[in-house]
């Protein structure tokens, strides 16, 4: 199956909307950042973007435009929406917290 | 979701549900151009043009099912796919026409029948009154412990004596007020109008303001109205007003003449006000004081029942409370009054019950014939959807192995279910109307018809019962789809002979339920028409062919003298007779089957070891000489009255036979004395004639008659007999007595079958309706009897082949697949026969002459019902009994 599970699914979220907010982009370029930032962590098919972006853009954090791209052919443009910053932050927060707490966790060593 | 992410997403979200087509092809486009993208990139690394496309794509993954996917990811997305699922089944049920138009028309008849009656139940039995507050209006009325009407139930009117009692005990617990529906008045003619005989109510002065009626116009009555002394006033019916005066505002303070008397109209009743009770009411327009009409010493008198009492509970108090405080006060009045007509209790009901309590049985029991009907037209649909089903078992299997959900495929199979019966229901929700429409025209004798109206709450009925029936249908054709195996039918080699049994025999479990519901229905409407059959056969004592009734009331204030009386009444007859085509005719106060017309205490003077107020209650009539020839009641021995016993000469009398053995046990009664009770004349019995019934439902009373010419009749019924087409005398007598007095109506012009065909209504409706709904679930049952056994002979005619083939004759094929199609039926028709027997029994109310377990009805249901099914059987088993085997062989 090309989905992948809910906790890549939601990391999978969070760096698109992470990548979004340095700058827009259309789908093939966000996958090429993902897969250059990522390195091959993230083992999902490309299309699988997709999905994921459909569904944000419902929720309202990012926001697509069709606009001419570097080779001047249209492409779908998405940005972060105000509303998705906001989330992004939250999401963030959150991510560090869970990742201290278990870092934390994982670095016991046993007596 | 918060408010605000809500009013963010908002132009997408209807982006989204109105331009879905763009957005499907911008999608296309986005996916095509990432891998256009993918593929240049891989150019531009160096790879060929093929392998660059084949890697891109391996990366990308399957494009359908990821546009899939991302469509799920769209809101709407659910009402999308119900869209699709819609579609798809109105799809399949254009593409066969013959069972979307059965199932719609089946379940449109179930619906409708239970829509109508719903609303007639709604309207009619659960609708509150509309007076103010009237859950705590409640009617009170007389009880006797040992009846000795025996022809009335034991909600006895109430005499005025004990209604002041009541009254005074009562103050502090309900506010008490009476009526007395059954009242006529002539209402002359007047400004160019025709008289007419409108019917009317006495009431307290209080009636209308214990019940919370304002007028429209004018005022109602008041205590000061309700004496005997006081100026003579009426209410009207808004009814009355808008037809006979125009809606004339200035109505009220105007005097109407009422029985030749004058009386100012003092204020007009909302047009919808109406009074209904136990003893009618529906059609009163004319209110009068009860005190200021009634003769004197009627509203003091503990015997003479002439009122219903109605009380207002005053808050914290309940109804049985009351009730068994005038009960005990009335044990009271017994004591202390200890005549025979005089009550030894009392009893009380909600006054709506009042109102419908004749009708809640007949009512519950159409409702019920009309469930069972549903259910059977759901039965119905189920069994054809599961048919459908079956025939399409190995499209469906195809779906299924081509990764159609199998959720999927079941909602659809739902949805069809669903869109049979929203089709059904609409259709239904017209047949219902138009059932009403009539319900309301042949049925205007009941209580309240003229409240049923369709409703918010009948159309939420109506929806519901829609959304039941797709429900039950979809479900059972669901249970059908045999779950686990949907590509059991692929595997199925074509030369499996035994496929399909499985769902044959859920529609045989359908068949044996609606086969079951069919019998009680069949039981039950057969009872009710071997009722009314009865009922119209019953002998009211005397010949009801050719002989036409008219009634005519003379007013006391134009006939003050009875001598005026017995002139006009002697003038009329005699002209009538001279009339070209009546054969015979006669007077009389009260005719045969046309009701109670009312009774004396009499005992018998020869008789002195009688107790003191002892005697016999028996009906009392008024007729002329030539009466019992007139209408063909054979007189016993003795002889009718003379010419001549009239005025004071008139205190004679004629018993009826039961009269007759009742007072006279083992002696001739010729010569005896009669003496009354209540007025104290002695009347010398002078012969005995035949019984005749005063109610056709009724057992005749005993009933003493006194010459009408005297004994103080101002109302008679004129019988006149013809020999043919007695109808068209009805004009001619009509202008006579308008020629002898201009001003006298004449009412009840019917003649006797007519007259007992409108008492019988009510059994005549409930006998047709119900066996109306037992035809149509017999027809459905036989349909669905024969419609599974041609399925079953379908999928059997593999094996039947080979049956043949090796050797089986075509009569035992017959009798092969007779036997399998008349088992359900068999098991069938037991229990519902069973089920009959257990609950006839809530007929028994209904029922004239017969029992609930009458034998012949049971009798005659299983053979009509054996009949029709082994017609429905017939059909199939004799074609699959003439199957060529080697036909049957290669058919596939």
């Amino acid at each position: 199956m090309s989905k992948p599970s809910d906790l890549v699914q939601g990391t999978l979220d969070l760096l698109i909307l992470k990548i979004l907010a340095l700058q827009p982009l259309h789908g093939w370029a966000l996958s090429q950042r993902l897969k250059q930032i990522s390195g091959e962590v993230l083992q999902v098919s490309d299309g699988s973007l997709y999905p994921a972006l459909h569904k944000l853009e419902q929720q309202g954090w990012i926001r697509a435009e069709w606009k001419p791209s570097e080779n001047n052919r249209r492409a779908k443009f998405y940005s972060l929406t105000r509303l998705g910053k906001r989330h992004l932050e939250q999401e963030a927060a959150n991510w560090d917290r869970i990742s201290t707490a278990i870092s934390g966790v994982l670095r016991l060593t046993e007596v | 979701m918060r408010l605000e992410e809500w009013v963010y997403t908002l132009p997408l979200r209807l982006r989204t549900l109105l331009h879905r087509k763009r957005l499907s092809a911008e999608l296309e486009e986005e996916l095509r151009r990432h891998i256009d993208d993918q593929i240049a990139d891989n150019i531009s690394r160096g790879m060929g043009r093929d392998e660059a496309r084949l890697s891109a794509l391996r990366a990308f993954g399957n494009p359908l099912l990821l546009r899939e996917e991302t469509r799920a990811t769209w809101s709407w997305n659910g009402v999308e796919q119900w869209a699709r699922d819609l579609r798809i089944g109105v799809r399949t049920l254009r593409r066969s026409p013959g069972f979307a138009v059965t199932a719609i028309l089946i379940m449109a008849m179930g619906i409708g029948a239970n829509v109508a009656l719903f609303t007639v139940i709604r309207s009619v039995l659960l609708q509150p009154l509309p007076y103010r507050d009237p859950g705590r209006l409640a009617s009170l009325f007389e009880h006797q412990t040992h009846p000795v009407d025996a022809g009335y139930s034991n909600y006895l009117p109430v005499a005025g004596g004990n209604f002041g009692e009541w009254k005074k005990a009562t103050r502090d617990v309900a506010q008490m007020a009476l009526v007395s529906t059954w009242h006529q008045y002539n209402l002359s003619a007047e400004g160019g109008k025709l008289p007419e005989k409108v019917d009317a109510a006495w009431c307290s002065g209080n009636f209308f303001s214990v019940l919370g009626i304002a007028p429209t116009l004018g005022r109602v009555f008041t205590e000061d109205d309700d004496r005997r002394g006081a100026a003579a006033a009426v209410v009207i019916s808004g009814g009355l007003w808008r037809r006979r005066y125009d809606s004339d505002p200035g109505i009220v303070g105007k005097t109407i003449w009422l029985d030749a008397r004058p009386f100012t109209v003092i204020g007009v009743l909302p047009g919808w006000f109406v009074y209904e009770g136990k003893y009618g009411g529906g059609t009163d327009q004319l209110w009068t004081t009860a005190s200021h009409e009634a003769p004197p010493g009627f509203m003091a008198s503990f015997e003479e029942r002439g009122f219903v009492a109605v009380a207002r509970l005053l808050p914290g108090v309940t109804l049985s409370r009351l009730v068994s405080q005038v009960s005990a006060l009335q044990k009271q009045i017994k004591r202390d009054h200890p005549e025979p007509s005089v009550s030894d209790g009392a009893q009380g009901r909600a006054m709506l019950d009042d109102a419908v309590q004749d009708y809640k049985t007949p009512l519950y029991v159409l409702l019920a014939a009309t469930g069972c009907v549903l259910l059977i037209a759901c039965l119905n649909v189920a069994g054809l959807l599961v048919a459908r089903a079956a025939a399409r078992s190995k499209e469906i299997a195809i779906r299924a192995a081509l990764g159609g959900g199998r959720r999927r495929l079941l909602r659809e199979r739902v949805t069809e279910g669903l869109l049979v019966s929203a089709a059904g229901g609409g259709l239904g929700l017209l047949l219902a109307w138009a059932g009403l429409q009539w319900l309301m025209s042949a049925r205007q004798d009941m209580n309240r018809v003229a409240s049923i109206h369709m409703d918010g709450i009948v159309a939420l009925f109506a929806v519901t019962a829609t959304g039941l029936c797709a429900l039950v249908s979809g479900a059972f054709s669901v249970l059908g789809s045999n779950g686990k195996q949907i590509l059991a039918p692929l595997q199925e080699s074509s030369r499996s002979h035994s496929g399909g049994r499985a769902r044959a025999g859920l529609r045989k479990t359908l068949l044996v339920l609606e086969v079951s519901l069919t019998v009680v229905l069949l039981v039950g409407a057969g009872l009710l028409v071997r009722s009314y059959q009865r009922l119209r056969s019953a002998d009211i004592g005397v010949p009801i062919d050719n002989v036409l009734t008219m009634h005519i009331s003379l007013p006391e204030a134009r006939y003050r003298k009875p001598e005026d009386r017995v002139a006009f009444f002697e003038q009329l007859i005699a002209r009538v007779r001279a009339l070209p085509g009546v054969e015979a005719a006669g007077l009389v106060s009260t005719a045969p089957g046309e009701g109670w017309g009312g009774d004396r205490m009499m005992s018998v003077v020869e008789h002195p070891s009688q107790p003191k107020g002892g005697g016999f209650d028996i009906l009392a009539r008024g007729a002329d000489p030539a009466y019992f020839t007139a209408v063909q009641v054979p007189l016993l021995s003795g002889r009718s009255f003379t010419s001549d016993e009239r005025l004071d000469r008139a205190h004679v009398a004629i018993l009826s036979h039961s009269a007759a053995q009742e007072m006279f046990p083992g002696e001739d009664p010729i010569g005896k004395h009669l003496h009354d009770g209540s007025d104290g004349g002695v009347f010398q019995v002078i012969g005995v004639v035949a019984d005749t019934r005063w109610y056709v439902t009724e057992p005749s009373h005993p009933t003493l008659y006194v010459p009408i010419y005297g004994n103080d009749y101002s109302v008679a019924t004129i019988v006149v007999r013809s020999s043919h087409d007695v109808e068209s005398l009805a004009t001619p007598i009509e202008k006579l007595v308008g020629k002898m007095d201009p001003d006298l109506p004449v009412s009840d012009v019917l003649t006797i079958r007519q007259a007992i065909a409108k008492t019988t209504v009510d059994s005549q409706f409930d006998s047709i309706v119900v066996l109306a709904f037992a035809v149509i679930a017999l027809v459905l049952a036989s349909a669905g009897l024969y419609g599974v056994l041609a399925y079953v002979v379908a999928q059997r005619t593999g094996e039947i082949g080979i049956r043949m083939a090796l050797g089986a004759q075509r009569d035992q094929v017959l009798g092969l697949v007779l036997a399998d199609g008349l088992r359900p039926a068999l098991i069938g028709l037991l229990s519902g026969l069973a089920a009959s027997a257990a609950t006839t029994r809530f007929l028994k109310a209904m029922l004239y002459d017969t029992q609930p377990l009458d034998l012949q009805v049971f009798a005659g249901v299983t053979a009509l019902l054996m009949a029709s099914a082994a017609l429905a059987c017939l059909v199939p088993a004799w074609r699959a009994s003439r199957l060529d085997p080697m036909q049957a062989l290669r058919t596939e």
